[in-house]
């Protein structure tokens, strides 16, 4: 029996089950419109939704939202305009009873924590996205819920504001000891911040596992993308390769390689010292990306349009089965 | 009167002109033509003091009935969802449309001394509204209370719900969360409605003559005791209307420096 | 381009509707009235009486208060007859120059006790009105200063619990039973029928409220609207105006 064990389902929208422990981080991923909101939002009690989510023998699922016992930072952060930032992440706290003076100071030593304890007595009409952000998780932390919701808190951040806001979040998350379910769209909050990695797709668990498994054997066209690999389907049957292991050639290769396409490219982009070619492969077969180095683009002339074929060596293929599934 | 967007066309400034003129031409002509030399006999009568202390106590207390019920109603009709919500939020605004004699004759035919509610109520009590301040203020909350429940309304639907949501998740219970978060922000909303409502009391007059009557002290208002003077001593009227008309002003410009400005 | 066939209909129409009636309709003659509200019932009966008897006139009549109405004609507005409910306003109109002639007086119209049909504070006279919730017109207007002198020549010393803006309110009043007793002219007591209980009040023969008619200045046809006088001074439309609760001269 794991702390928390969650089946539930927003009709219409996603159904998923998954189970998790204190100190876990599940970053819940999946392209828009998979439903990782509505899960998100299904488990604070903000949406209808069935099922159960059991949180230390409790079911959540017939509870209030107020008596859940949860952190939630909100997308567009929702900080009340009404209030400066301490008495934004004083409100949980005061709701629940505790004194003015109490709340206020717990209040400060979570925006100090945060790294915005100088902005206390500012609106958030007048915080930058980045600080709002801290302000708002410090909200969700105060009351010290057992399980934390973060939907997208990455979103509408600059570059920037995101990476340093990224490295604190994964460092209070490590202390935090609850459990935290973080979505996001982004590859690097889930390899970075989470123990575990929930991929959603079309509103199901398309794979759950730890961010080495997901992101070694992603069985997902989105993740795959995400992170950077080449999958190729076959029924159950799953390989992924990295960009790098593909050969480009003008011709059909004639060597050792088992896995060759012909197609045209459909984009280049640089990517590190090298350059990402996205291949549109004939006859409705994989979009493949290959990395190669600007003289080799050079040399092959490797336009827009440009037909080429690609090839793997068999010894490069990661073959796995979609357990999920 | 340009900016990048182009030019204000004119197709829009001339009625905005004309709206302007046709709502302060008739006061700056009230102002122009009133016998500015009977104002100060007229402020010392008995009559005059009477009348404007009992127009500005109904209409103030009208304004907090109002917000006492309006704000919970707008607040159903805002966030609860419950079948024949839409037939309730049409009957609230009915008052609105109806010439004011109509809501007195309806107001009497419900709290009058031979009313449905009224007349049981006189006969176990001995207690009835026609002819009292107590009826002077219901008649004005009848006509007042749309005002009051349509802004409010709008201001809970334009501040997002979402905030609800948040105080939800930190553990706010609903009662908690209105008084800390949804009346705060729908304030401007708020203080429209009761400016509103004080307004529409102070210059009621159809409904509260046919349901309360006019008796000095009791329920004679400053609306009726203009209009009584019209037939009889039309310049006493303008003064009169002229004294309505600065009280209005001076609270309007009052309120709208501390309340209005909505950001 | 061609206009909309709305605007093409709709602007003669409009037109038509700024011009004085005159220009649009066909060419029956038209005599305007403007008389007391209190005279609505008689002068509608004598409208029939006189078109019946004018071929091809139409009368119009424009019922208001008194003063308004004195007011009005002053003002210019259209009108061939002004008939008022006192004499102040009447004098009004002379003074303003609209009405033209000797105003002639040809009706007078007492004040009358009213109580619900079912009378249920069982008043019949001033006697039963300590403890009843009664109601007369405010001193402002001319049937409030009636009641108040009547009242006062008849020692009465207990106060209304409304002075109502005019007569039809003080009826509407009873007539509902919202009040227990008032005071109307008689004319009102009739017209309201079986709605309302009617008595005399003692001394009001003495004060009644006198009517008069004369015609006016902005008259297009004065020898019609002079038609219109002499059939209120005639006895047919004595008759009319008695069976409606006024006394006559």
């Amino acid at each position: 029996m794991s702390d928390l064990d969650a089946s539930l389902e927003v009709p219409g929208r996603v159904s998923a089950d998954f189970a998790a422990d204190r100190g876990d981080v599940i970053a819940v991923i999946g392209p828009n419109g998979a439903g990782k909101s509505s899960l998100v939002k299904a488990v604070a009690g903000l949406v209808p939704a069935t099922g159960r989510v059991t949180l230390d023998g409790r079911n959540l699922m017939e509870l209030p939202t107020r008596e859940r016992g949860l952190g939630v930072v909100f997308q567009d952060q929702l900080l009340f305009p009404h209030l400066d930032a301490r008495d934004n992440v004083a409100y949980g706290p005061r709701a629940r009873g505790v004194t003015r003076a109490d709340a206020r100071r717990r209040a400060d030593q979570w925006l100090s924590a945060l790294g915005v304890g100088d902005l206390a007595h500012r609106r958030p009409g007048q915080l930058s996205g980045g600080q709002a952000q801290r302000v708002a998780i410090a909200r969700a932390l105060v009351t010290d819920p057992t399980l934390l919701l973060l939907d997208e808190p990455m979103s509408g951040l600059d570059v920037g504001v995101a990476t340093s806001l990224r490295i604190e979040l994964a460092r209070h998350l490590s202390e935090f000891g609850g459990i935290a379910l973080l979505v996001t769209h982004d590859a690097l909050d889930a390899l970075t911040v989470a123990n575990r990695v929930l991929v959603l797709d079309e509103g199901k668990v398309a794979q759950f596992g730890t961010p080495h498994e997901v992101s070694q054997r992603p069985v997902t066209d989105h993740v795959a993308r995400l992170v950077g690999l080449n999958v190729i389907r076959a029924g159950d049957e799953l390989r992924a390769f990295e960009p790098t292991a593909v050969t480009v050639n003008l011709t059909e290769p004639t060597g050792s390689a088992r896995h060759r396409w012909a197609g045209r490219v459909a984009a280049v982009t640089p990517h590190g010292a090298a350059l990402r070619l996205v291949v549109r492969t004939a006859d409705n077969g994989p979009e493949l990306i290959a990395d190669v180095t600007p003289e080799a683009a050079t040399e092959l002339e490797l336009t827009l349009g440009r037909s080429v074929w690609v090839s793997v060596k068999e010894t490069s293929v990661r073959a796995y089965t979609n357990r999920t599934q | 009167m340009s900016d990048s967007l182009g030019r204000a066309p004119a197709r829009l400034l001339v009625p905005a002109g004309l709206a302007t003129l046709l709502l302060v031409l008739p006061l700056v002509s009230l102002l122009l033509t009133a016998p500015w030399s009977m104002l100060g006999e007229q402020l010392g009568t008995e009559a005059l003091r009477q009348a404007m202390w009992l127009s500005v106590l109904t209409a103030t207390v009208a304004t907090g009935v109002c917000l006492l019920l309006g704000l919970p109603l707008a607040w159903v009709l805002a966030r609860v969802d419950f079948p024949g919500r839409r037939l309730l939020r049409t009957l609230v605004i009915v008052p609105l449309v109806l010439p004011p004699v109509v809501a007195g004759v309806a107001l009497v035919s419900a709290f009058g001394r031979t009313g449905i509610i009224g007349e049981p109520l006189r006969a176990a009590t001995g207690l009835s509204l026609p002819y009292t301040t107590a009826g002077v203020i219901v008649a004005h909350v009848f006509v007042s209370l749309p005002f009051v429940v349509i802004s409010i309304e709008g201001a809970l639907r334009s501040a997002h719900q979402e905030y609800d949501a948040a105080a939800a998740t930190l553990g706010a219970s609903r009662w908690h969360a209105f008084r800390t978060v949804t009346v705060p922000l729908a304030l401007p909303g708020i203080a429209a409605g009761m400016v509103l409502a004080w307004a529409r009391s102070l210059g009621e007059f159809g409904a509260t003559i046919t349901f309360a009557g006019n008796y000095p002290g009791t329920t004679q208002t400053m609306p009726t005791l203009i209009y009584l003077s019209i037939n009889s001593h039309p310049e006493a009227a303008k003064t009169l209307s002229l004294v309505l008309l600065l009280l209005s002003l001076a609270v309007l410009v009052a309120l709208r420096d501390r309340w209005l400005v909505t950001s | 381009m061609p206009r909309p066939i709305l605007t093409r209909l709709l602007v003669p129409a409009a037109v038509c509707l700024l011009l004085p009636l005159s220009a649009c309709g066909d060419d029956t003659t038209e005599i305007k009235v403007l008389a007391a509200a209190s005279l609505t019932e008689s002068f509608q009966t004598l409208e029939k009486q006189f078109e019946d008897d004018h071929d091809g006139v139409d009368v119009k009549l424009s019922f208001g208060s008194s003063t308004t109405l004195a007011e009005q004609a002053n003002d210019g507005a259209p009108g061939d007859v002004l008939a008022t409910a006192d004499e102040k306003s009447m004098d009004l109109a002379v003074d303003g120059g609209s009405a033209t002639g000797e105003p002639t007086k040809f009706a007078t119209n007492a004040l009358v006790l009213v109580v619900p049909a079912d009378n249920p504070a069982k008043i019949t006279g001033f006697d039963d009105f300590a403890d009843s919730d009664w109601v007369r017109c405010d001193d402002e207007v001319p049937c409030g200063r009636l009641a108040v002198s009547l009242l006062e020549e008849n020692e009465v010393e207990q106060e209304p619990v409304s002075r109502e803006v005019d007569v039809k309110s003080v009826l509407a009043k009873i007539a509902s039973g919202e009040a227990d007793a008032g005071f109307v002219y008689a004319s009102d007591a009739v017209a309201a029928g079986d709605d309302v209980k009617m008595f005399p009040v003692p001394g009001a023969d003495e004060q009644p409220n006198p009517y008069f008619i004369a015609t006016l200045d902005q008259s297009g046809d004065s020898d019609l609207a002079q038609e219109w006088l002499d059939l209120v001074s005639s006895d047919e439309g004595q008759k009319v105006l008695e069976e409606a609760g006024f006394s006559t001269p």
